[in-house]
């Protein structure tokens, strides 16, 4: 199953069509999208505007492959659970968010070998053709690096 | 042995959430609150004080006065040692409040910003006790330290 999610904020009708048109030509592929409030209705996809902490959770863990935007909270649970995903950034130009911040995300997080990129609709269509070859990247475990994980205790003991 | 402090983990939902949830061996010492602006998180911290503050956006006046006033409620009833929070809006008035009440406060900011500091991570850096960026190329002398990231 591909999980598809455009976070908590605002709908990413772009990804999600683009995602609905592709699974339209490979109708065999189960696609769901988490596709935001007010978001245009898929046709050939399941979908919902919102989840809940949980089911977002349960959907993350029985997807195969996560696309998603550029929001820290997909990538992280994508490490997290190991699962190969795909981004594509948020453009403000487009009011899709209100800076370019996914897209500097984005591309620090391909250079760190973290994540996938689709930088557009095209490429999206592309990277999907060859899901089959997407593997999931170096896993993040559970908790943040230890470094600040110190740092941040020996703050807390000081004060 | 470490001494126990109350410490308030704060943050709005979706990735500011999750970064919050990946700080958690830095907290399971402590006594500890967390808060969001969605109920459901609560699944996620089993058995802890959990809190819930109406969600802000820079955008609209009113909830974020809602927001302010929630958040002032939730640091006066809890009286927390230490505020932490990894943005946005919500964690930004947890710490600004809790800074004017002199208890001591940690802005971690959201990993999601890459090529600058949050607009609210800005502002937070005059007031905070600890101002972290998790990209070492953001960090400054008067600007904020980098102590790793939530990778």
């Amino acid at each position: 199953m591909i999980f598809v999610t455009v976070g908590t904020e605002l709908p990413f009708d772009r990804l999600v069509m683009a995602v609905d048109q592709w699974a339209g030509q490979h109708p065999g592929v189960e696609v769901f999208a988490q596709i935001g409030e007010g978001a245009s209705s898929p046709r050939n996809i399941q979908y919902s505007p919102f989840l809940s902490a949980t089911e977002f959770t349960r959907r993350f863990q029985e997807a195969d492959t996560i696309i998603a935007h550029a929001g820290m909270g997909s990538i992280l649970s994508a490490l997290r659970y190991e699962k190969p995903i795909i981004v594509m950034p948020r453009k403000a130009s487009l009011g899709e968010q209100r800076n370019e911040h996914q897209l500097a995300t984005a591309r620090r997080l391909l250079k760190l070998g973290k994540i996938s990129v689709s930088f557009d609709e095209t490429e999206l269509a592309q990277q999907l053709d060859l899901l089959d070859a997407l593997v999931p990247k170096e896993g993040i475990g559970p908790f943040a690096s230890s470094e600040l994980i110190t740092g941040l205790q020996n703050f807390i003991e000081r004060v | 042995m470490r001494e126990r402090k109350k410490i308030l983990a704060i943050a709005s939902g979706g990735g500011h959430w999750v970064q919050l949830q990946r700080l958690r061996p830095v907290f399971s010492a402590h006594e500890m609150v967390y808060a969001t602006v969605d109920e459901s998180y609560q699944a996620e911290v089993p058995g802890q004080t959990f809190r819930i503050v109406p969600n802000a956006n820079l955008t609209t006046k009113f909830a974020l006065l809602k927001s302010a006033w929630c958040s002032f409620l939730l640091l006066l009833r809890e009286r927390p040692d230490v505020v932490v929070t990894t943005g946005a809006a919500v964690g930004f008035f947890a710490v600004r409040l809790a800074s004017l009440f002199g208890m001591k406060t940690v802005w971690i900011d959201s990993i999601a910003n890459a090529e600058e500091l949050s607009l609210s991570g800005k502002k937070a850096g005059q007031f905070v006790d600890l101002w972290l960026t998790q990209w070492e190329h953001l960090a400054t002398e008067n600007g904020p330290t980098y102590l790793g990231n939530v990778l």
